[in-house]
C-alpha cells in the first residue's frame, strides 16, 4: 500500500509536470488509454513470485533512480522538483527490495533459488530501461543540447551495473550474463550485449504483458468513473447550496 | 504591472467545475504545506480535484505522507496572481542601485562596537 500510493504520487507529479506545458490531463490519460503515450517497458514483464517484489525494488526501483538523479539536475525546474520527491520515495522502494533480496538469499534453498530466478529474470530488462545505446538513441542528442538530461543513456546504466554488481556479490547471487567482467582500464564493468529485438518488441507494444497493462488501466478507469461523477456532483450541489445562501 | 495567469486548456476558471465536463474537467489546485509551527507554508506542488474538500484531502494523501506537514493551504491555480517573468528585470531593477538601503552601507567605527 505504502509503495502503491508512493507510485501513485509520482504519476500525479510527472502529470502536473507535464500539465506546466500547456496540455491537459485529459488529453494525456486519453493518449495512454488508446496506446499513443509511451510508458516504461519495464512494467510489461509479469511478476510470478514474491521475490520479484525484492528484485523489483533493488534492481527496477534502483536503476530508476539512477536516472532520476540525473534528472533532478534537468534544466527545466517543474520536471527537476518533481524528481527530488520521487527520488526520496524511491529511495525506501530500493531499500526494501534490496532487504527482502538479502533475507531471501539468506534462507532456505528454494527461497534463495526464487532470489536467483528473479534476478535472472529482472536483471536484463532493467539494463533496457536506461534506453537505446547513444548512437542509436533519437533523443539523445536534443535532451542533453537542452539540459534536459545531463548523462546519456550508456553513462548511467554503466553506472547502475557497477553498482549492482556490488550489491549482488552481497546477496551471493549470480548475474545472468556469462561476458560480466571488471575491465582494469576502464575501472568498470563489461557486459554482455543486449536483446534489442526484445527491447523493441516490448516497447512497441508487443512485451508478454503490455496488453493486459492497458487492459487493466482501462478497467479502473471505467470502473472509477463513478467515483469521478459523485465528486462532481457533491462539489456542485455544495456550490449550489452556497449560492442559494 | 501584473498580468493575467492563464488558464491550462481545459481548465475551468471556477472554483468548481461545470456538471457537463467530464470530471477530469476538475479545477487545479496549488499545494502549501507548513512543515511546522513557527515555519511558513510553502509550495509544493498542484493537483486536480472537484472542491476545495477533496483537493485538501488529496493534498494530505499526496504531500504529507512522511510527516512532511502540520498545515495544508489549497488555492485555485486560477486565482493566483503573478508578477510576469518577462518583465522581471526591470520590474525588480530599482533595488539593485540603492545600496543605501543595506545596512552594509553605513561605516561605523570599531571603537563602537557591535550596531
Amino acid at each position: 500500500m505504502a509503495k502503491v500510493q508512493d507510485e501513485a504520487g509520482h504519476g500525479l507529479y510527472l502529470y502536473a509536470a507535464a500539465e506546466t506545458l500547456g496540455v491537459t490531463r485529459d488529453d494525456l490519460m486519453n493518449r495512454l488509454h488508446s496506446g499513443r503515450q509511451k510508458y516504461s517497458s519495464i512494467f510489461n514483464y509479469p511478476t510470478p513470485t514474491w521475490a520479484d517484489m525484492g528484485a523489483i525494488g533493488w534492481l527496477v526501483d534502483g536503476a530508476a533512480i539512477v536516472n532520476q538523479l540525473m534528472l533532478t539536475r534537468c534544466s527545466y525546474g517543474p520536471y527537476a522538483r518533481a524528481m527530488i520527491k520521487i527520488c526520496k520515495e524511491e529511495s525506501f522502494h530500493q531499500r526494501q527490495g534490496y532487504e527482502i533480496m538479502i533475507t531471501l538469499s539468506r534462507g532456505t534453498e528454494e527461497q534463495r533459488a526464487m532470489a536467483q530466478d528473479a534476478l535472472d529474470r529482472w536483471w536484463w530488462p532493467s539494463l533496457m530501461m536506461f534506453g537505446p545505446h547513444d548512437v542509436d538513441s533519437p533523443h539523445t542528442e536534443q535532451s542533453m543540447a537542452w539540459n534536459i538530461k545531463r548523462q546519456t543513456n550508456d553513462e548511467l546504466r554503466q553506472e547502475f551495473v557497477d553498482m549492482a554488481v556490488r550489491q549482488c556479490d552481497y546477496l551471493g547471487l549470480t548475474i545472468p550474463d556469462p561476458d560480466l567482467v571488471w575491465n582494469e582500464d576502464r575501472e568498470h564493468y563489461d557486459f554482455g550485449p543486449i536483446d534489442w529485438d526484445e527491447f523493441w518488441v516490448v516497447a512497441k507494444g508487443n512485451g508478454p504483458m503490455n496488453r493486459e497493462c492497458i487492459d487493466r488501466k482501462l478497467a479502473a478507469w471505467s470502473e472509477g468513473a463513478w467515483v469521478r461523477e459523485a465528486s462532481t456532483a457533491h462539489a456542485e450541489k455544495r456550490r449550489a447550496r452556497v449560492e442559494v445562501a | 504591472m501584473v498580468y493575467e495567469v492563464h488558464p491550462a486548456p481545459g481548465e475551468s476558471t471556477d472554483d468548481a467545475p461545470d456538471a457537463e465536463k467530464p470530471a477530469l474537467g476538475w479545477p487545479l489546485w496549488e499545494v502549501f504545506v507548513r512543515q511546522r509551527r513557527g515555519l511558513n507554508h510553502v509550495h509544493a506542488g498542484s493537483l486536480h480535484a472537484s472542491d476545495a474538500r477533496t483537493a485538501l484531502q488529496s493534498a494530505r494523501d499526496v504531500y504529507t505522507r512522511r510527516v512532511e506537514g502540520t498545515s495544508i493551504w489549497v488555492v485555485p491555480s486560477a486565482k493566483i496572481v503573478a508578477s510576469d517573468p518577462e518583465a522581471a528585470e526591470s520590474w525588480f531593477d530599482p533595488a539593485a542601485d540603492k545600496p543605501y538601503r543595506h545596512p552594509t552601507f553605513y561605516d561605523i567605527p570599531d571603537e563602537v562596537g557591535h550596531i
